[in-house]
């Protein structure tokens, strides 16, 4: 137990701000992946078969390749592609971004993948009739959306993003390949340094069904609160 | 773009993937087996062995299979009894423990997959076969086991592709597999795109392939043909 003790003796305050990190990376990741969706599903759902096909390229590409390969992309590829948009504008001096903008844009784009499958099946499960009651009404598209659509999307879509959270959750444990500080690469650090790893990856272990435990009971209530009609 | 360096990594990513290959249809196979195994335990009436098998899946389900192979490559070695029996023989290369990691975590989701399964099937058919006078052993090998194989095949197959891209994970522990060769040439070279580019094209050839054998099959065994 004092490996877990807090302060210069212990791991605990350490392991404790890498839990707040995965924490904060699986949001970002996940408000990434919402913007993403956003953009993809109204192209998915579109009539024009071109835009159906980009977004579908989207969502196969990244649902098919695994992660840790686009992880790696973004790693070694990012601060390059950003010093190529600089220097079209002038500037050539060597860039280098943060670990934390890398690993939650990697993760945010496979969370998006997701997201904007489940989004498309959550409006897809409207029933037809009430968009031309709508339009019947006269309400404009976006009002239509606003008042139609979102509500019962995002009813509808809960239990199935509930998922994608998870997902987005566990995935964050690669972004430690990168050496950003979460929860994985912690307990890389603490287990070397102490070459105690079965009691370090252990405890990350408990840490991530802390996490996935609480998120869970989190959404449970948010379902129960959105389902109170139903 | 570096059209040469694509042309010359494709060979050795082609031969990778026989790695990627090799893990995942090893791992799926002893999967499978502890999928069902656990997914009978679910069903049992004993409620310990019942929580047993609930808690296994929980855990897995619930941890990064990072977590897992880190936790049996880097954890188990530490345990000094574990040195001196002939586990150690396992447990000492990179590529059995990653087979280990993969198939207990593939085996939990498999058990939740044949569980839904295997209580989807309706009661009507079990009562016919037992009105029938079969015995309650044929009935669960010859009615249970293959209505659950089929009405499971969608999820399987979306498993089968998750585990696939979950075979990547090798390369943490020092396997070459397709993700490990991808990410050595990536850092001998600094040219991430195209090498992602053919190693992302390999993983999706792979995926498209096993896509559609599980829609070959699912259309093979389905009740109108």
């Amino acid at each position: 137990m004092e490996l877990l003790a807090f302060g210069d003796t212990g791991w605990g305050d350490e392991l404790f701000r890498a839990t707040l990190m995965t924490l904060a990376v699986s949001i970002t990741a996940m408000l990434i992946g919402f913007s993403f969706a956003a953009i993809f599903t109204p192209l998915k759902l579109s009539k024009f078969k071109s835009l159906n096909l980009i977004a579908n390229i989207y969502t196969t590409v990244i649902r098919g390749v695994p992660e840790l390969l686009v992880i790696y992309l973004f790693f070694f590829g990012g601060s390059g592609a950003i010093m190529f948009v600089a220097s079209i504008f002038g500037y050539n001096e060597y860039i280098e971004i943060n670990a934390f903008v890398t690993g939650s844009f990697a993760i945010g784009i496979i969370s998006g993948a997701y997201s904007t499958e489940v989004f498309r099946g959550a409006i897809q499960s409207i029933d037809k009739g009430q968009f031309e009651a709508a339009k019947v009404l006269g309400f404009s598209k976006f009002k239509q959306f606003y008042k139609i659509t979102l509500p019962q999307m995002l009813r509808l879509a809960i239990p199935n993003l509930s998922n994608v959270w998870q997902i987005t959750l566990k995935d964050t444990s690669l972004i430690s390949v990168t050496g950003l500080v979460e929860i994985m690469r912690q307990s890389y650090i603490a287990a070397g340094s102490t070459r105690d790893p079965l009691f370090f990856y252990s405890f990350a272990a408990v840490l991530y069904l802390f996490l996935t435990y609480l998120s869970m009971k989190l959404i449970n209530r948010l379902e129960l609160k959105y389902n109170r009609g139903y | 773009m570096d059209f040469a360096l694509m042309f010359n990594s494709f060979p050795k990513l082609l031969f990778a993937a026989v790695t990627t290959l090799k893990l995942l249809s090893v791992s799926l196979i002893i999967g499978l087996f502890i999928g069902l195994f656990f997914a009978i335990l679910r069903l049992n009436k004993n409620i310990f062995t019942n929580k047993f098998a609930y808690v296994y899946s929980y855990i897995f389900r619930g941890t990064p299979l990072l977590v897992q192979i880190f936790i049996i490559y880097f954890g188990l070695g530490q345990i000094e009894y574990l040195r001196s029996t002939f586990l150690w023989v396992i447990l000492k290369e990179p590529y059995w423990c990653a087979i280990i990691a993969f198939s207990l975590n593939t085996g939990a989701y498999t058990s939740e997959i044949l569980r839904s399964a295997f209580q989807t099937i309706k009661p009507g058919i079990i009562e016919a076969g037992k009105s029938l006078g079969i015995s309650s052993k044929i009935i669960f090998y010859k009615i249970q086991i293959p209505i659950a194989i089929r009405q499971s095949l969608p999820a399987y197959g979306n498993e089968i592709i998750l585990m696939m891209k979950g075979t990547s994970l090798a390369s943490t522990v020092t396997l070459m597999d397709l993700t490990g060769v991808a990410k050595y040439i990536i850092s001998t070279t600094f040219k991430p795109i195209e090498v992602f580019i053919i190693a992302g094209g390999i993983y999706l050839f792979i995926t498209f392939i096993i896509h559609n054998i599980i829609k070959f099959l699912e259309k093979k065994y389905s009740f109108n043909s």
